[in-house]
């Protein structure tokens, strides 16, 4: 026994994870299984002109072949968070159908699907579906896109907006900030597309059951609850009662799993149409094209500073697209998750984002690690360096200067921001300094000038970093647009025996709640690990739930099983009370049992739950059994930070980017597992550093998505690769009974910036200033060029 | 990615295989490693109803010593070429051309007669086979015949090879000094630019991969050389340097220059 919180224990789930042994969705093969195939559109944007299936039909095992005529889904799938426009409007909501209609709006869109008894039979016969198309102009770049003429993506919305809003102060009054600013820096650029590239691809299967009529839907997704929500209130009109959604080990999500997809619905609504259980995996080409995407903003910024680097105000305008449709969270990710981003760390006392968002002939872009935060962080912390850097001043002086003071959120209020958001506890200074101690800062700039001597281009990125996560209060996310609650579940079941079964509606699919949850559930019963058992992914046994995204998993999800163990132990008090006939003031619970103070008299927790579920010798009047469920929903958001620090050396002959180290120090709150927070920081940090260096969705002008394989679509590897060097400073969350603030989203939200700061000052004295994201070889040396 | 239908036959001779080609014509594919042609089957790029597996032929994953020269034979794979001891010593570029290849497990898989066949414009082998004037021995229904590595190469995935035919071995001169130089594309890892340099007692020989539609010999840069990396400077002289938003040809052109110079070097 003793304490597990703070201590790195080796992960339970890996073990069936190395040995690949995980049960993933596709691993699951039901009697009588049909296997689903999709015609989709090559196209990005065209008419459809007529479909005809009557080949596909007389195919080999072929069972059925539905279009847009059969009626799936009527009603199409919902958007869940509504933006409206700065003058009140409300956002334009077009309809996304589960199967093309007449229109096509981006390549990849389902025309048809073809049920057959193998999954190669269906493919061959889906190559049967003749289909006629007329092809459209296309648009993909979001700025283009709002332009006068532009194709139209949706008929019925001709300047092809979804909305047009802003946040922050009084745009007039930002701008005349700058008007006075001692110095003014901007930057233009593209925060490109990235496609989110989970290791395993989506899979569903419905299973139908005539007799009961009712569901079950295996899914990868980060939120089963969420999509038996929306699915069978929005999508296809059957009672929820009557479905229950299971998702097991699930292969990473990135955000891209949180949705729910058009194929998922279809999966369900088939299996009813022919009483059999259906099958659909994406393959890699299918990912590619159609998991949500993220970033894609076009962006252009201002930044003033006065004479000392105190920075006086920010402007932003960006474009930022919502691809084709409205994805189940889109609207929020480049508004609610990004503007209320634009403090950052720094006590700026003017702020204005506007952001319009168009749709175009893509697949719908949504969350991608981050989620709107990556962003701003990009933007500001390339603002702040190139500004102190052009005002001849110290990068990382400018950050200590402008820094908001420590504020504890207990005996100092939170910092409230210009942009909405409360801020919970924040310390910054150290994390920076520590970052900069680990790195060698005050050495690196002697290296630098020696290495330049010998012709070698050494550059030193900093960014430091915060995110609002630990999503969400729901009445606050309520007020922003979210059409859902944002709280969590948290259930503990106490056996008979006194081991326990803990059931959340946080869903893990790589982040180790098996463990990590364990570790803390453990500690507050005083009970050894082994005897406790995390459970999540299946609506059947999991009350409810909202899952997992935005790093909320422990901060709210597991704030909702402390306040069930609170329930657990307050009534087990009782229990204890009278077995020990003592009163309930008396007793102290400790190392797993109760004892009379000042006594050696004392009853296990074992011995309290074999007397709540045989309950002889009882209190009068108390229930039997010690189970209780909890809803959690946070007061605040948390609110992590921390600073990057990036050291590359350019190649002067080819450009090419040498990452020489990588150095973190993060505040993510209290620490459960720190193994799992270096995991978490380590894999972010390289999704982050595959943006500033490798990745990019790139389309031709037809529409075409030219980065569709890994031939294409760059990914970081290993040996693109530094060992990552973490740190942290501990700033508890002051409103969660853990104290943690979450690290999930970490990683990708403070290295991208801080990698693209050093090459630029690896650059600098050629007069480089900003170079365009992925800094490729090519894009690199051609900066060095003019 | 599952690929349409198809039968498949592996064979153990040669005799075995050219006689199945001739049968089946424009159905049949050649199958060696696998590793160029079952992804684009995956794809559905490429559909042949009959695959006929040459990799059980003997004698053709073998490498061999012969008075000057080594020939290689067309099955075997980068792994078995990049460590193999008689290539390390006698063809030194040749085994650091196969290190560049891919993975393991392309390496383990992928053979110098399927990549040779194959042509991709990105591939490594061609640079290297151009600068050592490699032989292609290839062999069909109507006999054997020798092509000229200058001969071999036409176009982005053409090549000299009549439908019927099949490379059964390549063979090379010992080289000595030979350099072989790659710029990786970020996420295939095929060469942006691949330049391999062989110098002997009368000058250098420079073959070069990635850079137009069709591998060549950088003869610009063959005379210009003057024992110096000047002649560097001549490595797209007359060519038509492709583009993608990897490296465009204004890029790819300095990038080939420059990759020429380190061969030189
Ligand atoms: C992930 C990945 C990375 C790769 N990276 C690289 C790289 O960096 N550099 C590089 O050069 N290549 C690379 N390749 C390609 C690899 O080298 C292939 O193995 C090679 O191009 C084809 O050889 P194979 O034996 O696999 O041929 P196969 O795929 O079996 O055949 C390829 C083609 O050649 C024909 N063919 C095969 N053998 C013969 C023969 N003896 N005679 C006539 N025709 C024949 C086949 O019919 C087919 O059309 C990569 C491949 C993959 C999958």
């Amino acid at each position: 026994m003793g304490s597990y919180i703070g201590k790195s224990v080796k992960r339970r789930e890996d073990a069936r994870f190395l040995k690949g042994e995980g049960k993933y969705t596709d691993d699951i093969k039901l009697p009588n299984m049909t296997h689903m195939a999709f015609v989709r559109s090559p196209y990005a944007s065209a008419n459809v002109l007529s479909v005809d299936t009557s080949e596909a039909e007389k195919a080999e095992g072929v069972v059925a072949v539905f279009t847009a005529e059969d009626g799936c889904g009527q009603y199409g799938v919902p958007c869940g968070w509504q933006v409206n426009f700065k003058n009140g409007e409300t956002m334009r909501e077009p309809q996304h159908p589960l199967l093309a209609k007449d229109k096509i709006r981006h390549v990849g869109e389902p025309v048809a699907i073809v049920i057959a008894e193998t999954q190669a039979l269906a493919r061959d016969a889906a190559e049967l579906v003749a289909v006629e198309y007329e092809e459209l102009p296309a648009v993909t770049n979001p700025k283009e896109a709002m332009k006068d003429g532009a194709p139209k993506v949706h008929d019925q919305f001709p300047d092809n907006m979804a909305f047009d809003w802003c946040i922050g102060n009084d745009r007039a009054e930002v701008e005349a900030a700058l008007e006075k600013a001692h110095h003014v820096t901007e930057l233009e650029f593209i925060n490109q597309r990235l496609a989110p590239n989970a290791i395993e691809p989506r899979s569903y299967i419905a299973d139908y059951d005539v007799n009961g009529d009712k569901w079950t839907l295996y899914t990868s997704t980060q939120n089963p609850h969420l999509i038996r929500l929306l699915m069978c209130a929005f999508v296809l009109g059957i009672p929820e009662h009557k479905v229950r959604v299971v998702s097991y080990d699930v292969g990473g999500g990135f955000g891209s799993k949180i949705y729910h997809y058009t194929e998922e619905a279809l999966v369900t609504w088939v299996s009813r149409e022919i009483a059999r259980p259906v099958k659909w995996t994406a393959d890699r080409s299918e990912a590619f094209l159609m998991d949500a995407h993220g970033r894609d903003h076009v962006v252009k910024s201002k930044m003033g500073f006065d004479k000392e680097g105190h920075i006086v105000a920010h402007l932003t305008d960006e474009y930022c697209s919502m691809g084709a449709y409205l994805s189940t969270f889109a609207p929020a990710i480049p508004t609610y998750l990004h503007g209320t981003l634009f403090q950052g760390l720094y006590k700026t006392p003017l702020i204005h984002l506007n952001v319009v968002a168009p749709f175009t002939h893509t697949v719908p872009v949504d969350a991608y690690r981050g989620a709107g935060r990556p962003e701003a962080t990009y933007l500001i912390e390339r603002l702040v360096s190139k500004g102190a850097k052009e005002m001849g001043m110290d990068p990382a002086e400018i950050r200590f200067k402008n820094f908001i003071e420590p504020f504890d959120g207990v005996n100092q209020p939170g910092y409230q921001t210009q942009v909405a958001l409360q801020y919970d506890s924040g310390n910054y200074a150290p994390a920076l300094e520590k970052a900069l101690d680990a790195i060698g800062y005050k050495d690196f700039r002697k290296e630098q000038a020696e290495a330049r001597k010998n012709g070698k281009l050494l550059g030193l990125g900093i960014s430091t970093w915060i995110e609002g996560c630990g999503i969400a209060p729901s009445a606050v996310v309520g007020a922003l647009g979210a059409r859902a609650g944002l709280y969590e579940v948290g259930h503990v079941r106490v056996q008979p025996t006194g081991k326990v079964s803990v059931y959340t509606g946080t869903h893990s699919h790589g982040q180790g709640h098996e463990t990590a949850f364990a570790q803390f559930v453990a500690d507050r019963l005083g009970i050894p690990m082994d005897d406790v058992e995390i459970i999540h992914g299946d609506t059947e046994q999991v009350a409810f739930g909202m899952g997992t995204y935005g790093s909320r998993s422990l901060s709210v999800g597991g704030s909702a099983i402390v306040k069930s163990i609170e329930k657990v132990l307050e009534k087990g008090a009782k229990i204890a009370a009278h077995k020990l006939e003592a009163s309930v003031e008396d007793l102290e619970y400790a190392g797993g049992k109760w004892t009379v103070k000042g006594t050696d008299k004392s009853i296990s927790f074992g011995d309290v739950s074999l007397t709540a579920y045989v309950p002889h010798d009882y209190p009068q009047g108390l229930e039997p059994g010690l189970d209780f469920s909890s809803f959690y929903d946070p007061a605040n958001f948390t609110f992590p930070f921390g600073a990057h620090l990036a050291i590359v050396e350019v190649d002067q002959d080819t450009g090419k980017v040498d990452l020489k180290r990588f150095v973190t120090c993060d505040d993510v709150g209290n620490i459960i597992n720190p193994m799992i927070v270096d995991g978490q920081i380590h894999g972010g940090v390289v999704q982050g550093i595959g943006q500033a260096l490798l990745e990019e969705v790139v389309f031709d002008e037809s529409g075409q998505m030219i980065t569709g394989s890994y031939m294409d679509y760059a990914m970081p590897r290993a040996d693109d690769l530094p060992m990552i060097e973490t740190h942290n400073t501990v700033t508890p969350c002051p409103h969660n009974p853990l104290g943690v603030k979450g690290a999930g989203e970490a990683g990708a939200i403070g290295s991208t910036p801080a990698v693209v700061n050093a090459v630029v000052d690896a650059l600098w004295h050629l007069g480089v200033r900003d170079i365009q994201m992925p800094l490729t070889p090519q894009r690199v040396w051609k900066a060095m060029q003019q | 990615m599952i690929p349409a239908k198809f039968d498949y036959i592996k064979v153990s001779s040669i005799n075995e295989a050219v006689d199945l080609v001739d049968k089946h014509g424009f159905d049949a594919k050649i199958l060696a490693g696998g590793h160029s042609l079952i992804p684009a089957m995956k794809l559905r790029l490429n559909t042949p109803s009959i695959l006929i597996d040459i990799s059980g032929i003997e004698g053709m994953n073998e490498i061999k010593e012969s008075g000057d020269e080594i020939i290689v034979g067309a099955n075997c794979t980068h792994k078995q070429i990049m460590s193999s001891d008689l290539v390390k010593n006698q063809l030194n570029i040749l085994a650091q051309t196969a290190a560049t290849i891919g993975d393991v497990q392309v390496r383990n898989r992928g053979t110098i007669g399927g990549s040779l066949a194959h042509s991709d414009p990105s591939a490594d082998y061609p640079a290297t086979v151009l600068a050592c004037d490699a032989k292609i021995e290839v062999t069909s229904k109507n006999g054997s015949r020798t092509i000229d590595a200058e001969d071999f190469f036409q176009g982005i995935f053409t090549t000299a090879l009549e439908d019927d035919e099949i490379i059964t071995a390549v063979r090379f001169p010992k080289v000595k000094d030979g350099n072989y130089q790659k710029f990786y594309q970020s996420a295939s890892r095929f060469a942006v630019v691949g330049v391999a340099v062989v110098k002997d007692g009368n000058g250098v020989k420079v073959g070069i991969t990635g850079v137009a539609d069709t591998p060549y010999r950088a003869k610009a840069v063959e005379k210009a050389y003057d024992g110096s990396t000047d002649a560097a400077t001549h490595a797209v002289d007359g060519v038509d340097v492709m583009s993608d938003h990897f490296a465009d040809s204004e890029y790819r052109a300095h990038l080939a220059k420059v990759m020429v110079k380190k061969a030189l070097a």
